[in-house]
């Protein structure tokens, strides 16, 4: 208890000073060798949690494998789909209105529905298809889980590349054009580069989203931490819960302080 | 050289450019002017094909614009604009080096073009080469925009309004500085403004234009003292055309041989100026000394008012 709010008191003092970016993931990396450290001298062992981790030790880092997949999996798939579909709607205003309100719908649906929808099509298609069902696209399981997830994220991603380039001063691009950069040119090296930062600060939304959603994917054979939160659940075993919640809130705080770290040092060099 | 022939553009069934011919000499500064909506910037736009032309063509020394694909034919033509559209994320030497990069030059002779670039701007090396643009004033900004077009030595400078951000002291001195940098280069400069003080202070010959249309192309002084049209005399200005006139001649160009008395004027000023400074003096005679500090001679009251009527 005292090292958890000596641990909070760390923390805000860490905020006040505003650290730069390289200090942030300096006093992360700190805390986890820390946390870790007190893990190996088994400090923890007799928690309740820790008795609950040594039964299920052997599933523990298959569940955090397939967690860490489908949430960095779908970010990457969101920002490989999502960049030119905000480049496309950035280029072409008239897309722009009906993209971005079918992902907005998509985001509207709660995410317990949408694994139901996409379990339909997916089961479809796996029978249809058998080469697809040996792929591990079924109706349910990490597939589904996957799409759902990359669809979730795909608005943030798209609305982000969006305003990051509309807010690209035109008489830059003006100027880049008339002195004679290709297209491509002026895409690549200036109008993504300033544009960076805010698909970065995107991409962040998105991937501490999935570390959370990604839970859900346990509901339908999807695997992740969120195995043990309804393991746990459906025992009221409250330990069990905590097995898969704390590391997932770990997650989320870890891959939101390297990206906030790394939208920062982008901006610092001078934009 | 540039030869501007027939060139139109026209969206839709309105032509913002109807039909427009001139051309412009080589070493030379031609000033567009008109209104907005005039269709000014429109037919500079065309001459580095930001704007395709609907009919019509330009000829570079020559050669057809559009027989060079656009983004290399831009790569030999200077461009800069209002609101210089310095790159934010580069510094001021990456900005200059833009064009000769893209042009291939090895590194030696690139920094030593930005170097060059820089010192004739005014802007010490050691200390702005690596500044970003927002840590530079507005007149800096404008200058290094200046530097960043004429890099690759163009022969031809395409401006649209380029001094319109800045204040009247500082455009003052940019407009010298341009001046300067144009006959020093032997640049083409083509220039769009809608001030005509700027363009009677700069140009060698004032384009007018108004709804699309060439309405005259001609010397500053004979856009004043033989206005093509109604609209061209109310944009040049009736009630101070005799003072536009006499700011076109500089006093060493007007000068009578002979001793003077009176207060000695610099050679390079304007006959508006020496008028002024007679004026205030209450002099009627004006001594003209050459940059040297010799006598180079003497001008009268009546002489300098009879240059500001129309012959």
């Amino acid at each position: 208890m005292l090292l958890v709010v000596l641990g909070l008191a760390a923390a805000d003092a860490l905020t006040r000073l505003r650290p730069g970016p390289g200090l942030r993931v300096v006093s992360l990396a700190a805390t986890a060798a820390a946390v870790g450290a007190a893990f190996a001298a088994g400090a923890v062992d007799q928690r309740s949690i820790m008795r609950e981790y040594a039964v299920n030790a052997s599933s523990f880092g298959r569940e955090a494998r397939q967690h860490v997949a489908l949430a960095l999996g779908s970010t990457v798939a969101a920002v490989i789909a999502g960049l030119p579909l905000g480049i496309l709607c950035h280029r072409l205003p008239p897309v722009r209105g009906p993209i971005l309100q079918l992902l907005n719908l998509i985001q509207t649906i709660p995410s317990i529905a949408l694994f139901g929808i996409l379990m339909v099509p997916l089961a479809a298609l796996s029978l249809a298809v058998p080469r697809a069902a040996e792929l591990g696209v079924t109706g349910i399981g990490p597939a589904p889980a996957a799409l759902a997830l990359f669809l979730y994220a795909l608005l943030p991603v798209v609305a982000n590349t969006t305003t990051g380039l509309g807010r690209v001063s035109p008489a830059v691009v003006e100027a880049a054009r008339g002195m004679g950069l290709t297209d491509g040119q002026v895409l690549t090296r200036i109008e993504l580069v300033l544009a960076l930062p805010v698909v970065l600060t995107g991409v962040r939304i998105v991937l501490v989203q999935n570390v959370g959603l990604a839970t859900i994917a346990a509901l339908i054979g999807g695997g992740g931490f969120g195995t043990f939160v309804f393991q746990g659940v459906g025992q009221t075993a409250i330990d069990l819960v905590l097995l898969g919640a704390i590391p997932t809130v770990a997650l989320a705080f870890t891959a939101a302080v390297l990206l906030d770290a790394l939208v920062d040092s982008i901006r610092r060099t001078p934009a | 050289m540039i030869e501007i022939e027939s060139l139109t553009k026209s969206y839709g069934t309105t032509a913002v450019v109807d039909r427009v011919s001139l051309s412009v000499e080589r070493g030379s500064m031609t000033v567009i002017v008109g209104t907005s909506g005039s269709g000014k910037s429109t037919l500079l736009r065309m001459v580095n094909r930001l704007v395709e032309p609907s009919a019509g063509r330009v000829l570079i020394d020559g050669r057809d614009a559009a027989a060079t694909p656009a983004h290399l034919l831009r790569r030999h033509i200077g461009y800069a604009i209002q609101s210089h559209g310095l790159f934010p994320h580069r510094t001021v030497a990456e900005n200059i080096a833009t064009v000769p990069q893209l042009l291939g030059w090895d590194a030696a002779r690139v920094r030593g073009r930005v170097e060059e670039l820089l010192r004739i701007f005014q802007l010490e090396p050691a200390e702005y080469a690596g500044k970003f643009p927002h840590e530079l004033s507005g007149g800096q900004q404008q200058r290094v925009g200046v530097a960043r077009a004429l890099a690759a030595e163009p022969a031809v400078l395409l401006m649209d309004e380029p001094f319109g951000a800045l204040d009247p002291i500082i455009r003052g001195k940019a407009q010298e500085d341009l001046r300067a940098i144009q006959r020093r280069f032997g640049t083409t400069v083509v220039l769009v403004t809608h001030d005509m003080d700027e363009a009677f202070r700069l140009a060698d010959r004032i384009a007018v234009m108004s709804h699309g249309r060439l309405l005259q192309y001609d010397r500053p002084a004979v856009l004043l003292t033989r206005p093509a049209d109604p609209f061209v005399a109310r944009l040049t200005g009736t009630s101070d055309r005799s003072l536009k006139l006499l700011s076109l001649v500089t006093a060493g160009e007007a000068a009578e041989a002979g001793a003077a008395q009176g207060p000695a004027v610099p050679a390079a000023a304007s006959l508006r100026d020496v008028l002024a400074e007679l004026v205030w003096r209450g002099a009627t005679e004006a001594a003209v000394v050459g940059a040297d500090g010799a006598l180079a001679g003497r001008l009268t009251l009546a002489g300098i008012l009879a240059r500001g009527r129309a012959v």
